[in-house]
This record gives C-alpha cells, structure tokens and sequence, in this order.
C-alpha cells in the first residue's frame, strides 16, 4: 500500500547498478565472442582491412602492381623471393593481390554505400506513406528484383563501357532494392508497435517517429545485410573483372587477375590460384560477420 | 470533462466490408471522475479510448475535452490535446521504445509539449520515475531491463509528466502477473487521492477492477454502450441482459456450482455484419421474436440515472 514495499521489490531485481550502456555492450561482445566463426569472420575482416590500409608498404615489389614487365622472371612458381609466384610479364602476384585489397575494398564500400543511400530512404518512404507512393515505390522494386543483378549490371556496363568506376556504378544502381524491401517490411510492423502510438500521443510529428521511434530500431538488420552485401559486392565487381568488364589488366583487380591467370591454368595454377583464394576469404569473412552480428543485434535474443 | 457524442469509428477492411468497431457512443464523464469502460474482446472498447485521443480517425460524432474538439482540432491545438489527454496502454512490454532509457522514454512529451530544458528538465523527469517508486538507479536503463510493473509504472510516469486532465487507461494491468497487477492497482488507485481534479477512463474487462477503481461504468457490446450508470447500481442490480451475463461471468472460489448462472450461447457476432434490431439478440436469453430482432432499443433512463438500451429494461419480458 505504501512507496516502500514497491521500492522494495525494486531493489531486490535491481542488481549491480553499472552504467547501462557499458554493460549491454560487454554482453553484446560476451555473445560475439562466444561463437568461434564469428571471430574468424572477424578476424578475416580485420586481415583484409589492414591489407588494404597498408598493402603499398606490405608489397615487396610494389612497382609491379602498376604494369612494370620483367619477361625473365616470367611465371615463375611460389618461392622465397615471390611467396605467390609470378604472372606471364613477371609481376610478383602477391604485390598485386596485397596492392588490389584496397580496389576491392573501395568497391565494396561504394557499391554497399550508396545502395544503402538509396534503398533505405525509399523503403522508409513505402513502409510509412503508404498509398499511391508506396506502390510504385515497391513495384519498381519487384521489377529490379525480378531480372537477376549481375545480368543487369552485365548490361549496365556494356552500355557505359567497361572500367572499374562504370563496374561500381552499374553495381550500385542493381544492389539497392534488396534494402528497400528490408526496410519497408521492418516499417510496416515497428509502425504498428504500441510505442509508435505512444509517442503520437505525446506529440511527436511524423518526422520525429521516423528519425527517432521506427529508424534506430532498423538500423540492427541493416548493419546486417551492409556487412553480408559488402562480400556480395565484392564477389560481384570481382565476377565484371572476370568478365572483362571491370578493371583492366594490369590494373590490380582480384576477378581481373584471375581471368589472365585462366590463360595458364592448370601448369601455371598459382596465376589464378592466389587472387581466387584472396576472394574467397575476404567474402567468406563478412559473411561470417554478418552472420555474427546477426546473432548479436537480433532482438530475439534478448 | 470528456463529452463523447454518437462516436463513430468505421475501419474498411480488405474484402470491402466495413468494420463498425464503434457505432454510435455516447458518454460524459465530469471532471475527476473515473468511468470503468467494460465489454468482451472485439466491443471496441479500446477503440473508443483511441479514437478520444485521436490515434484512430473518427467516421462520425464529436468528441470534446473540455473546450478542445479532438476530432476537428488542428494545429496548436492538437498540441494542446496532447498535454490534456494522455493514454496507457495495454501492453508495457511494447509500449516503450526499446532503444530508449526510460528517463529519455519520460522525457519526450515533456521536450515535445514544453519548454523545460537540462536540469529542470532531468529533475521533472527524476521526479515523476521517483513518484512511481523507481529510484534513481533505475533511470538510465533500457525497457528490457525492467520487469512489467515497473515498465507499465514507467509508462504512468510518462503520462502523467505532461499533467493531463484526461487519462485514458487502457487495460493497463492485463498484460502482467497477477501480483504486480495489485501492485498497480494501488499505484492507480492512489492518482486518485493525488489528483482528484483528473478525469480517468479505465478500459477493462475486468469486473473486479472496474468496481475497485471507479465511480461510474459503461458497459459496451459489439461498439455500443448498453448499460451505463454508477458502479454500485450496475453492479448490484444489473438492468441488461448482457450486463447481468457478464456479472454472472465472474468466477467466485466456491465448488458449488450456481444455479443463477446465465451462459451466453454462441460467440460475438462480426463486427461487419452487424444483426439487425438488438445487435445482442443472437446470445439474450430473454430476447424475443418479433421484436428485439426486428426493432433497434431505444436508450431508456432509469430512475436512478442509468442509462439502458433493452427492450425490457423496464420489466421483465412477457412470457
């Protein structure tokens, strides 16, 4: 009946009283910690993220990244001198595959960049406007989702002409509306949330419930899908320089070297071999962050 | 304080049917007063506490508090209503922003609404989460940290903060534990002594509740109210059908079984296809052919103030 037995109660389920944020953030790296791919994911990430800060310092021949020939030395196998090897003019092949980290990784930012630039603003737009908007917002999207992206892209940069900037653009231009359904469909049921009423009914506008009540509470599956798209695009710039429509040779792209590389094959593996693995393990990394940080933002768990 | 005059909240639904959630609601409740708004699940109850603060938009009626008409207010004073009129919900697990500490939670109407800042602001806020018996070392947490009496005390708190002179309640202790009901129930109980001059409407299915709490009850079937007056005469001697099958509802802790107990055949009938006449007719065990399914009642006042809408409100059927 009284303050006191209420306060009571209260005390016994308070616990420690630590700072609030600092703890959910221990048991958010507690839960991430816990998971033995998580950490790999995260360890490749951070492998390839200090590559491609540094790899102009890392390269031992650095020069041979920019198109430097050197036929004696041509195709040479893995060794002391050149751990992966040398291509058919004699580059060192870890030069280049320490030196195109930072392409591949300015590809990757880019194209998840502005997809999340302009799918996560429409699909905002679709979930809380509703109506006409809505509509073509979301039909537009079917009709990009329904024609396969790296086809799309393909066509993109046959038309602009290949070259790694028009790669990044037709990318960018074919990854948004993955984000645009995401976000619409998280819209649509925080908008519904009994939060969102209560905060109309203490007078918020329109703008301060997107911006504050349903956009922070997106943000966790798009930091998801982000993390798991930069593999994608990854593999995707990688898949047009395969194709001959990305970088140009002796530009040092990851696809671009293992399609000169697809020449030699199979005497002379480690041409295509060592670019093909960087791949790999650069998108096999953030998926496996994605899939960590999935386990950990998912308000399920809590 | 709260004039609800032949409210109406009609929702289209997808098959081109209309939903008739509220058709036709008429209520007073004078200042301090505190109306216990009972039905079953789907009388539009909620539905009439929403629309009261316009969270749903009304198809026909007026609603007013005090001078303020909600359903044509635009503007300045929408904001008004939003300091006048404040709500609690249902269910406190989802009525908090999880990525809000509640001080930030209680806050908010306060920065929308006033012109409080900083420190007064922070002390407003530790005052009101204080008054709630939640100390200090509780302010700076997240919703999930707290259990569900003290979310929905947290939720009271930030209704409160803005001092409105309408609280709509909307059942707001039948989402948690039945000890931390009592909990609230004492925590609301005592709004009553702090602040005599504020109006409350308490959404409810719960008899037990309603009588505890409040002066005066509506109650309400398929989105019409066909009972109303004050707790003591609606609930010692029931003049509707309905109300006395409600009544008559209430479990009691004895292992005789009760020969008065009227059971309601059937389930509520949809709301897009309302009967025709009585809307209750399907289910009364008094309802009679010829009249009650072809005839819409008529509000009948009864000498002691209530209002009652049944044919045989005033006697019993004839046989």
């Amino acid at each position: 009946m009284t303050d006191s037995n209420i306060t009571a109660t209260d005390l016994r389920t308070a616990g420690k009283p630590a700072p609030k944020s600092f703890r959910e953030t221990r048991r958010m790296i507690r839960t991430y910690s816990r998971s033995f791919s998580s950490m790999l994911g995260l360890a490749l990430v951070a492998l390839f993220l200090f590559v491609a800060l540094f790899g102009p310092w890392l390269a031992p021949y650095p020069e041979d990244a920019y198109g430097a020939v050197n036929f004696d030395i041509k195709l040479l196998p893995p060794s002391p001198d050149h751990w992966f090897g040398t291509d058919q003019v004699g580059s060192d092949i870890l030069s280049r595959v320490l030196i195109g980290a930072r392409t591949t990784l300015q590809i990757g930012l880019t194209v998840t960049g502005i997809a999340v630039l302009i799918g996560v603003p429409l699909g905002l737009m679709a979930g809380m406007v509703g109506g006409w908007l809505a509509e073509t917002i979301m039909r537009v999207t079917d009709i990009f989702l329904s024609i396969p992206g790296l086809i799309l892209a393909i066509a993109i940069v046959g038309a602009l002409g290949p070259g790694i900037l028009n790669a990044m653009l037709a990318l960018s231009l074919v990854w948004w509306p993955g984000y645009v359904r995401l976000v619409q469909a998280k819209t649509l049921s925080l908008r519904n949330e009994t939060y969102v009423d209560a905060a109309r009914a203490l007078g918020a506008g329109p703008f301060r419930i997107l911006f504050v009540h349903v956009l922070p509470n997106c943000l966790s599956p798009i930091v998801v899908k982000a993390s798991m798209d930069m593999g994608m695009a990854i593999l995707g710039a990688a898949s047009l320089g395969f194709l001959g429509l990305g970088a140009q040779p002796p530009y040092p792209e990851w696809g671009a070297m293992i399609s000169t590389g697809r020449a030699y094959l199979p005497d002379w593996w480690w041409c295509s071999f060592f670019p093909g693995m960087a791949i790999y393990l650069t998108v096999l990394g953030f998926n496996l962050l994605g899939d960590g940080l999935r386990d950990v933002l998912d308000p399920h768990q809590r | 304080m709260l004039e609800i005059d032949n409210l109406k909240v009609h929702f289209p639904v997808a098959s081109g049917q209309t939903v008739r959630a509220v058709d036709g609601v008429t209520l007073t409740l004078s200042a301090g007063e505190t109306m216990g708004l009972v039905g079953e699940s789907g009388s539009g109850k909620s539905t009439v506490g929403k629309a009261a603060l316009r969270l749903v938009p009304s198809t026909s009626g007026a609603i007013r508090i005090g001078d303020l008409d909600v359903t044509k207010a635009r503007g300045p004073q929408m904001r008004k209503l939003r300091s006048r009129a404040q709500m609690v919900f249902q269910d406190p697990h989802s009525s908090l922003n999880p990525r809000m500490t509640i001080r930030r939670a209680v806050a908010e109407g306060l920065i929308l609404n006033t012109s409080l800042r900083g420190r007064a602001l922070n002390e407003k806020v530790a005052g009101m989460l204080e008054s709630m018996g939640l100390p200090a070392q509780f302010h700076d947490r997240f919703p999930h940290e707290l259990s569900g009496g003290q979310k929905q005390r947290v939720c009271i708190a930030r209704a409160l903060a803005l001092d409105p002179d309408l609280l709509v309640l909307d059942e707001p202790t039948s989402a948690l534990d039945v000890s931390v009901q009592a909990q609230i129930l004492r925590v609301l109980r005592r709004l009553h002594e702090a602040r005599p001059e504020m109006t409350q409407l308490f959404i409810s299915h719960n008899l037990a509740v309603v009588r505890f709490l409040c002066q005066t009850v509506a109650v309400m079937y398929l989105g019409r109210i066909v009972e109303m007056g004050s707790v003591s005469r609606v609930f010692d001697a029931p003049a509707h059908p309905y109300t006395r099958a409600l009544l008559s509802a209430v479990p009691v802790p004895e292992a005789k079984r009760r020969p008065d107990r009227i059971r309601l055949q059937g389930d509520i009938p949809s709301p897009t296809a309302l009967p025709k006449g009585c809307a209750f007719h399907t289910r009364c065990p008094i309802a009679k052919k010829g009249v009650c399914n072809v005839e819409e009642p008529p509000e009948i006042g009864l000498e002691d103030g209530r209002v009652v809408r049944c044919h045989f409100a005033l006697g019993p059927a004839p046989e």
